[in-house]
């Protein structure tokens, strides 16, 4: 029963990794029928910029076990991550709107040109990230098994940043645009909403948000340049199951594949777990087939 | 009058016929070694026409051509590796512990059973996934990304089955094995199974061209165009889109048996996520919706693929990349596609009279936004 337990937090806090990167995904294909196959790119470059942290800032800021360069790495990963997919949105996927497959190929062509940079540049073997000391060891539920402080703290950033992103959709003007170009794209830009900046702000903002699920992945294990490829097909099934665009759906379709996965591997391997997952997925689909909660209006 | 003719035979078939007659004569002027490689290579051409049936004239864009074309080769594989250990247990097997052949590897002794399997498997396969995926009318990228996730878990899964499959290494040492009373790798039967790649090529070629030009391939490019209509009209979009994934995967399959006795090894990086994505790209780069373009596409990039990966092993996934966006952003009709256009403007200015719009499907914009596509899926 405690192993359960334990599975089911494990479960958790793997689907709490992936909310946070299907959110972004979610947010491309619902707002502009992009899918961003670089998007598991821009979780290796969020871990990248916490290995650079360690490396160059930890020194300063206190040494590696105190951490501080850890808190201040989340943010920056946040920032670079979304500079990055601005970018490429402004340079690229801009001239692809309205050809979803053909969006699909060039963003994998980038997470590719991506992948090989950071080979070039720190070399192809994984690198680890120190985790911060006061995030070891873990809580004693009984029995001998502890809830690892990494995972928990993992649950407690992605619980702020859903709360954070609650609160900019629902609560900003900023948010509203956003939803309201999701919604009906014509009627919003003749409302005068500037649709190409909401294009690329929350691009951006779903590349970021990348960058920070990148960053807590350190905590996890070592780092590689083909980290995000682990995650990508994960995070594209949350969106297929979520159904596209909304929030409530990416949240309960990621806790769901995370649990599922780490639950079902516990009497089978690793990988019958996922092909029972995906199989799981694709049952669901006959049953209902725009996901858990589709957008109803578009 | 014979002249016109003449010259419609030329401008029909004059580059298919053209590319045979070279494919055919090869063996004279090539070595062994490039021989081997390009046998290899029309391979990924049968591959890349499959794709172009479903993707550049269907829409539908698989993501699962790799896991097809791997369990046709690990069929065949199966049998390559039965011979060429006589009898006995094969190597890998031994090493993973295993006392005796599997159950499931003692029917792939005859060589009829692993060629009907390695074809009809990953056929079953493909009806099986496109008929509850078709069914509930999944389809744009979320078909694309069923078929990757299915070749991921597929590919790990045979990382995973050491005893089995080989695991990383995948079904190798398949040199000894006997053919007719040759050695696999004797100069005679590689001769032979290029020329089967040829024959297989152009009859893969015929089949999709006739299938292209009769009402199978109007309807197969109805319903990338507007698959609503195709079923208000009375047609079954789903039984549709089930042949042709299964045509696809098949002619993926029948590649795959040809890859194998040329090549000497079939491992889990043929077949995975990387492998399925680079054959887009062929049929990108050649041109989607123009079968020549889909083979024309698989021989250049692969020939430079095997020229810059040797030369500059680190470039080659930038070049990749590059490839794929260039290929996307600045010649969305691909080569062919784009010279087809071309020529057709050229002829078009020649006899003053506007260019025909739109007479072929590679003159088309490839994919369309239609009121189905912008709505997603309803």
């Amino acid at each position: 029963m405690d192993a359960l337990i334990l599975q089911a937090f494990n479960g958790i806090s793997l689907g709490s990794i992936l909310l946070l990167v299907s959110l972004g995904l979610a947010f491309a294909f619902g707002l502009m029928n992009v899918i961003n196959m670089a998007h598991g790119e821009f979780i290796m470059v969020g871990a990248y910029v916490a290995y650079v942290f360690q490396l160059l800032l930890a020194p300063a800021m206190g040494g590696v076990e105190a951490g501080l360069w850890f808190l201040a790495a989340i943010p920056a990963a946040f920032l670079v991550a979304a500079l990055l997919g601005g970018l490429m949105e402004t340079t690229l996927v801009r001239h692809l709107y309205g050809r979803p497959l053909d969006t699909l190929l060039a963003t994998w062509g980038v997470g590719l040109i991506l992948q090989q940079a950071a080979r070039s540049i720190f070399g192809a073997p994984n690198v680890n990230v120190v985790s911060p000391a006061w995030l070891n060891g873990g809580a004693d539920i009984g029995a001998g098994f502890l809830l690892s402080y990494k995972r928990i703290f993992i649950i407690g950033l992605v619980l702020l940043v859903v709360a954070a992103m609650y609160l900019y959709l629902y609560r900003t003007s900023q948010g509203r645009r956003l939803r309201a170009v999701m919604q009906n794209r014509e009627m919003a830009s003749c409302l005068g909403v500037r649709s190409r900046w909401v294009d690329v702000t929350t691009f951006a903002l779903g590349t970021g948000l990348a960058g920070v699920a990148g960053c807590a992945l350190t905590l996890i294990g070592p780092i590689g340049p083909s980290l995000g490829t682990f995650y990508i097909v994960d995070a594209f099934m949350v969106v297929v199951l979520g159904g596209v665009g909304s929030l409530p759906g990416t949240i309960l379709a990621a806790t769901a594949i995370g649990v599922t996965n780490t639950v079902l591997e516990l009497g089978t391997t690793a990988t019958v777990g996922k092909v029972l997952v995906l199989l799981a997925i694709i049952i669901f689909l006959q049953w209902k087939p725009s996901g858990l909660a589709a957008l109803q209006t578009r | 009058m014979d002249k016109r003719k003449l010259a419609r035979f030329i401008s029909q078939w004059g580059s298919f016929t053209v590319l045979m007659l070279v494919l055919l004569a090869a063996p004279l002027f090539l070595s062994d070694f490039r021989l081997i490689q390009l046998g290899k290579f029309l391979t990924f051409a049968i591959i890349a026409l499959g794709l172009d049936l479903i993707w550049g004239y269907g829409g539908m864009l698989s993501l699962g051509q790799g896991l097809f074309f791997g369990l046709g080769a690990y069929g065949f594989a199966m049998y390559l590796k039965l011979q060429a250990s006589g009898g006995k247990l094969p190597d890998f097997m031994f090493w993973s512990g295993l006392k005796e052949l599997p159950w499931f590897w003692v029917p792939f002794q005859s060589p009829v059973f692993a060629l009907a399997a390695a074809l009809l498997v990953p056929g079953i396969l493909a009806g099986i996934l496109g008929y509850f995926v078709f069914r509930s009318r999944v389809k744009g990228v979320y078909f694309s990304i069923i078929t990757q996730a299915l070749t991921l878990l597929t590919s790990i899964w045979f990382v995973g089955q050491q005893a089995y499959t080989g695991g990383t290494n995948g079904i190798t040492n398949l040199g000894s094995a006997q053919i007719f009373g040759h050695s696999l790798q004797s100069p005679p039967v590689q001769r032979g199974f290029y020329l089967a790649t040829v024959v297989a090529l152009a009859g893969v070629y015929l089949l999709c061209r006739w299938l292209t030009g009769a009402r199978f391939g109007r309807l197969l490019v109805a319903l990338r165009d507007n698959e609503e209509r195709v079923r208000f009209l009375g047609y079954d979009p789903v039984r549709l889109k089930v042949v042709v994934f299964v045509l696809s995967a098949m002619i993926a399959a029948l590649a795959g048996i040809l890859f194998v006795p040329q090549v000497g090894i079939i491992s889990p990086s043929s077949m995975g996520v990387v492998p399925s994505i680079e054959m887009v790209v062929w049929v990108a780069v050649g041109g989607r919706g123009t079968l020549l373009g889909a083979v024309v596409g698989a021989l250049l990039v692969s020939y430079g693929r095997s020229y810059f990966s040797e030369s500059y092993p680190d470039i080659w996934q930038i070049f990749l990349g590059a490839l794929f966006i260039g290929s996307v952003l600045l010649f969305p009709q691909g080569i062919v596609g784009n010279l087809a256009a071309f020529s057709r403007r050229v002829k078009g200015l020649l006899s003053r009279r506007p260019s025909p719009a739109g007479g072929e499907a590679g003159s088309e914009p490839l994919i369309q936004v239609t009121a189905t596509h912008a709505e997603g899926r309803s």
